[in-house]
């Protein structure tokens, strides 16, 4: 356990410093004069003149040589000091906060819902065998080979241009949170629920579980006591490495269904070369990454305390 | 290497559409930014045998580069990772303590963000830029092959038959080669069809967010972004990259087989 939250610790640092070292460099090499770039995003083209870009030069220490500019790079993020959005203007924090609630609501939903879909799926997969166990197979199969926007575009023309029963995109309504959380969730689904299956059958074929039928238990029981928490570990556990494929689903749902997350704020950041904004997203998308395979692997231990050895 | 029908329906596909694409790219009359303005999303004909898209340039010779465009992004990603990925995986379990701790350091600064994000922010470096792109995925991607390769050949490096090759006096090279590579080489394989697939979807993502390859080249991802205001009217040029993006990780999944 300890050597698993240090592990985790060590992480959480490297985040912190790949993702400022990256932003600095990608600061360093953005073509022309820094100071004039950014003071033309703040005050318009128009207003730019060389006192606004030594105003900008003077706030931003912009004149230091590059070793001295990256430690203060450095020392400004360690204390979170994420500065002001290049194209607002406004404190990049105040920005990421708003955002990181709307991610978070969105993958929340994503999670829940694909959970009630994998495991009752995955579970009758097991349990019934063929020929129910292959059609959800091959259909999963086809799902996964969809990229998540393929997905979020069929459903776009499907249920909201052609039926007209979600709006396109935005948010505010519980009903903008349908068509993303939906998205999101199949896509998750896709691949959670062979894992669901594959645990199921791996536990219904033991040897355990046929003894305690053997003693007289009934279905259910034999499920619930000898059958779920063998059945959660992997799972649990594979919730935690579909953490990268439910960011990534994040940041390309958000975008296309225009939901002001993370994702959506960083691929615009990107797009408008906002630096502190990318920072700041960046930031928190891998500072999240990191806590929640920790709160995975807490979990996991939880379930199953024997891999408390191996970890 | 002995492959199931599966893995050779997925071989067929992918070969048919490097065939397409290769065959397009040749012998189009057209180029991938001609616009004829006259003629603009026009349904299949003999002219345009995919019809043409809202600046009237042929969506044939435009999914042709496309095609193009990810099957070598996908070779090329694929080729670097896994070869620097075994490379590594075996030397830091023969190197010694030092180089294994020292790889594990790297190795868990990469797994600390996901790979997107990652190459999200080197496409924001250099917007449009393929090279980037490239070293981005590859950088993403060793990761896995490493983490493989490194956990099995432990196995290998330890066995009686590896040990007794290495007093009779047989080189590093064979050992590899008759000890470690036959282990090692079927994960290799999938992690491989696995990678392409995913080097194609990186990039169609990118792409669809508007940060990767930008216009007028063609590229899926991108290709589906200004195809979509005209789903109504012209819906049969949507569907192309739609489906072909499909199809391509589909026909990878499928090259991969079983998941191990």
């Amino acid at each position: 356990m300890k050597a698993m939250l240090l592990k985790r610790a060590l992480q959480l640092i490297t985040v912190v410093w790949g993702v400022g070292t990256l932003t600095f460099i990608l600061m360093r090499s953005l073509p022309g004069d820094m100071a004039y770039r950014i003071a033309a995003s703040r005050y318009g083209q128009d207003n730019v003149d060389s006192n606004a870009a030594a105003l900008v030069r003077e706030e931003l220490k912009l004149d230091q040589s590059p070793l001295a500019a990256y430690f203060h790079w450095l020392t400004d993020l360690l204390q979170f000091k994420l500065g002001d959005s290049l194209v607002s203007g406004l404190p990049v924090r105040d920005a990421v906060e708003h955002m990181l609630g709307h991610s978070l609501v969105l993958a929340l939903a994503g999670l829940m819902v694909s959970v009630v879909i994998a495991v009752p799926f995955g579970l009758l997969s097991a349990w019934r065998g063929n020929p129910f166990d292959a059609i959800i197979m091959s259909l999963s199969s086809v799902i996964r080979a969809m990229p998540v926007f393929v997905l979020g575009v069929l459903f776009i023309l499907l249920f909201a241009l052609h039926w007209n029963w979600f709006p396109v995109a935005g948010f505010g309504t519980p009903a903008h949170l349908v068509l993303p959380a939906v998205t999101l969730a199949l896509s998750l689904a896709a691949v959670s629920n062979r894992v669901v299956r594959d645990s199921a059958k791996r536990t219904f074929a033991a040897a355990f579980y046929q003894f305690s039928k053997v003693k007289g238990l009934s279905n259910w029981q034999t499920f619930r006591q000898h059958g779920v928490r063998n059945i959660a570990v992997p799972v649990v556990a594979f919730f935690g490495i579909q953490l990268v494929s439910m960011i990534e689903g994040i940041v390309m749902i958000e975008s296309l269904f225009s939901w002001p997350g993370i994702g959506h704020g960083l691929a615009h950041a990107i797009f408008a070369r906002d630096i502190p904004v990318i920072q700041g997203a960046a930031l928190v998308m891998g500072v999240l990454f990191v806590l929640l395979n920790t709160l995975v692997d807490v979990i996991c231990l939880w379930i199953d305390p024997r891999g408390a050895k191996t970890l | 290497m002995k492959m199931n029908k599966s893995q050779w329906v997925g071989l067929f596909i992918l070969l048919a559409l490097l065939a397409f694409s290769l065959l397009g790219i040749v012998f189009s009359p057209y180029s991938i930014s001609q616009q004829d303005l006259n003629a603009i999303m026009e349904p299949p004909s003999a002219a345009h045998w995919l019809g043409t898209d809202h600046f009237g340039r042929s969506m044939m010779t435009r999914m042709a580069h496309a095609i193009g465009l990810s099957f070598a992004l996908s070779v090329l990603c694929v080729l670097t990772s896994s070869l620097v990925g075994t490379a590594f995986g075996v030397w830091a379990v023969w190197g010694g303590k030092k180089i294994d701790h020292a790889m594990g350091v790297v190795v868990n600064i990469l797994l600390a963000l996901p790979g997107l994000v990652v190459v999200l922010l080197f496409a924001a470096i250099a917007p449009g830029s393929f090279l980037v792109l490239y070293l981005a995925i590859s950088l993403v991607q060793w990761v896995e092959y490493f983490r493989v390769v490194r956990a099995v050949t432990q196995g290998v490096i330890q066995s009686p038959a590896r040990q007794s090759s290495q007093m009779m006096g047989f080189g590093r090279w064979y050992q590899f080669k008759r000890h470690i590579w036959p282990a090692i080489s079927p994960s290799v394989f999938t992690l491989a069809a696995f990678g392409g697939a995913n080097a194609i979807l990186t990039m169609a993502s990118l792409g669809f967010v508007y940060v990767g390859i930008q216009p007028p080249l063609a590229e899926l991802g991108l290709m589906t972004v200004e195809l979509f205001p005209y789903y109504s009217e012209a819906p049969w040029l949507l569907a192309q990259p739609l489906v072909v993006v499909a199809l391509m990780v589909f026909s990878f999944h499928l090259l991969a087989g079983k998941r191990t």
